[in-house]
């Protein structure tokens, strides 16, 4: 997982609420495995024609925004299906950050699992970084995770908070397996407790 | 009463005077009174659930233990992760796979998968169950099915336990008084390695409906409505609680229609309280507790529901009276009405973005604003998925379908082997059969669209599965969400048809 402190880069404007992760990638495509890229599929029904043809008017394909690795969206953006392949698609075109005041929750943790920062800030902000974004393409915003803000060019901030926790792992580019593994002993203290006191939770009957 | 103390927030990851105690048993009523008396907080279900399952936490995050694991053919990340890192799944014993995303509905045979690619997923699924040794359904187990139906119906699910798995409709099993939801696949590799998961703690909504349902409303209509209320993100950040009388008078499959869409309205999960129907529907089933320790179980479970003076961060009510038969016309879930309703019309929309989501909405569904629900033909329909696809469900949909016959394609997906065998004993297969359905075998189908059931551009599709998002059953395909026994009328009507008027 490649480490995310602070980022300077296009960012694109996406307006629709409620974006569901079937947008940003469709079912069939789920069963391909990572190692082919998932970037070809991201938004690929909103972003091609039925010919599979770029349509010009899709906003990652205009030319200010096909280098965009931030992406400002709107509420709820990503419910729906755990499909983390909608991160996938993300990451594999270089999005590293999706701005938007409210997000699905699963796809808020997925993010964070794959080095991708979530921000969320106030509608009102999201809806003033569109307008400019769309008004100026081009134009650059900046995600700093250290201080935990977006700044714009003209240096206003907007101050965002991500747990601590989750945090670190994006700072440090790794996940929580590690410190999970060292917490075995705590895991199976808490395992050995649970076999005394619930045994039907941890020794389910087999009854093949 | 002392006050609460700074830090005890109950948005916080646990209770602060059991900061630095990462080590309490699960189950310790003794350290757990002493807690509540100092801390005279009163707990929701879902405090009860969570607080119990903490074994340690990092900042905002508690690393939580996860009882119940399921996994499914979709879940194939996850594994791959897995074997990379070389590590072994740790709890095979409460781990639980069984193929749904991708397999057929006409046969039970891999190769009859829609492309040799789809049929290929079964086949990884097998492989890595051989390899990790979980308890498995494989396709020619007649305990195979939908996930979400399989785990109610084999006793994998129970009160009071964490569940989790790699698909979003895990908020199903909350019905039973579990805190049980969706995950992605990293989380999904996280959950196979240690047995235990972090997590943020989500919010509490309480959504209370008294009164009595008419006729006519299923639990279907009840969710539909809810969501039409607050929104496809209105949940977003929370677990719901699902109270009152409509909710205590439903049978556990009604239960878990209900909580199976409250992902649709952004829930992290979805619960409603164990009682008398919970335990007679656990009692008995294959992987649920039986003799002293069934007793032992029951003690724990009666003690999860919310205490009487426990605080929600939301409440939200309705009133069960007023509900109608509902049906979708959009492209989201929130998107529902009255079917005896009319399609939204943007020049009456609130503001700029809600009028452009009604303007995108209608463009997709090839609809006009303010036509009559019940005018909208329908060219296709699927009864079946995660949300509706139990034996009550395939009840309700052949008591319509008796004696009449469809006007469109019709599929009838069970959710499980197990359901399609009870179906077949009650002949409810003949009723469909004779009415012009097609009866399948068990499987997620045309809900997530992943086995190669899909519907064609343009179609309008009766479904009563939990998503009408823009080409979720096929390209271009227009999802009218409902309950099983609107969209057996639907198909013999060849129309969105309100079912009270069928008698």
């Amino acid at each position: 997982m490649q480490p995310f402190t602070t980022l300077t880069a296009i960012a694109a404007p996406y307006d629709p609420i409620n974006v569901d992760t079937d947008q940003i990638i469709p079912a069939r495509f789920l069963k391909y495995p990572r190692s082919g890229g998932y970037g070809q599929f991201l938004f690929h029904d909103v972003r091609r024609t039925d010919d599979g043809n770029q349509r010009d008017d899709f906003v990652l394909n205009r030319p200010h925004f096909r280098d965009a690795k931030i992406l400002v969206a709107n509420t709820n953006f990503a419910c729906g299906s755990s499909r983390e392949g909608a991160v996938y698609a993300l990451s594999d075109v270089g999005i590293r950050s999706v701005i938007a005041p409210s997000f699905g929750d699963i796809f808020y943790n997925n993010c964070q699992k794959n080095g991708l920062v979530p921000v969320r800030l106030d509608a009102k902000v999201c809806d003033h970084l569109r307008a400019m974004l769309a008004a100026k393409p081009g134009t650059e915003l900046t995600v700093d995770l250290h201080q935990q803000v977006v700044i714009e060019p003209d240096r206003t901030t907007h101050a965002f908070t991500l747990d601590a926790f989750g945090r670190e792992m994006i700072l440090k580019g790794v996940d929580e397996l590690g410190l999970s593994q060292s917490l075995i002993g705590e895991i199976e203290t808490f395992e050995r407790a649970y076999q005394t006191q619930a045994p039907w939770v941890v020794q389910p009957p087999r009854t093949i | 009463m002392m006050p609460q103390l700074p830090g005890a927030d109950h948005r916080g990851c646990g209770l602060s005077l059991r900061r630095g105690h990462g080590r309490l048993p699960p189950f310790d009523r003794r350290i757990n009174q002493r807690v509540n008396q100092a801390m005279s907080t009163a707990r929701t279900m879902f405090d009860k659930i969570w607080d119990r399952h903490v074994i340690t936490r990092r900042g905002e995050q508690c690393l939580l233990y996860v009882d119940r694991h399921l996994v499914h053919d979709g879940s194939f990340h996850a594994f791959s992760y897995l074997g990379e890192r070389g590590l072994k799944l740790r709890r095979p014993q409460q781990t639980f796979a069984t193929p749904d995303h991708y397999v057929p509905t006409t046969s039970r045979r891999a190769e009859d998968a829609a492309t040799e690619e789809i049929g290929r997923m079964i086949g990884t699924l097998a492989r890595n169950v051989a390899v990790h040794g979980p308890v498995s359904f494989a396709l020619d187990d007649e305990r195979q099915g939908i996930v979400h139906v399989v785990g109610p119906e084999q006793g994998i699910t129970l009160p009071g336990i964490i569940l989790v798995c790699g698909d979003s409709h895990t908020s199903t099993h909350g019905a039973l008084g579990a805190y049980s939801f969706g995950i992605g696949q990293s989380e999904n590799f996280h959950v196979l390695a240690t047995q235990t998961i972090w997590q943020t703690r989500p919010r509490t909504m309480r959504i209370t409906i008294d009164g009595k349902r008419a006729p006519g409303v299923t639990a279907k209509d009840v969710i539909l409505a809810i969501i039409a209320r607050i929104g496809a993100g209105g949940a977003v950040g929370h677990v719901i609680e699902y109270a009152g009388e409509v909710f205590r008078a439903m049978s556990i499959e009604e239960r878990l229609t209900v909580c199976n869409m409250s992902i649709e309205a952004g829930a992290r999960a979805g619960m409603i309280a164990p009682d008398d129907t919970t335990f007679q529907y656990v009692a008995g089933r294959p992987f649920a507790p039986h003799g002293a320790q069934w007793d032992q179980a029951l003690r724990d479970w009666k003690a999860l529901p919310t205490d009487a003076s426990a605080k929600f961060d939301r409440e939200v009510s309705l009133d069960g009276n007023a509900l109608a038969p509902m049906v979708t016309w959009g492209t989201s879930p929130e998107d529902a009405l009255p079917v005896n309703g009319r399609t939204p019309d943007p020049a009456q929309a609130a503001d700029a973005t809600a009028r452009d989501k009604i303007v995108n909405a209608l463009g997709y569904m090839g609809l006009a604003p303010n036509t009559a629900m019940t005018a909208i033909p329908i060219q296709r329909v699927f009864i079946g998925s995660c949300t509706n696809s139990r034996i009550e469900d395939l009840r309700a949909a052949a008591s319509i379908a008796k004696g009449r016959k469809a006007r469109v394609p019709t599929i009838v997906v069970p959710g499980s082997g197990l359901v399609r065998k009870q179906a077949e004993a009650e002949g409810l297969h003949r009723v469909f059969l004779e009415a012009g359905f097609e009866w399948r075998h068990a499987g997620c189908s045309m809900c997530a669209a992943m086995n190669g059931d899909i519907g064609d551009a343009g179609e309008h599709v009766a479904s009563t599965s939990n998503r009408n998002f823009a080409g979720r059953q096929g390209k271009g395909v227009r999802t009218h969400l409902m309950s099983p026994a609107m969209a057996a009328a639907a198909a013999v009507n060849g129309r969105i048809t309100d079912v009270r008027t069928l008698g």
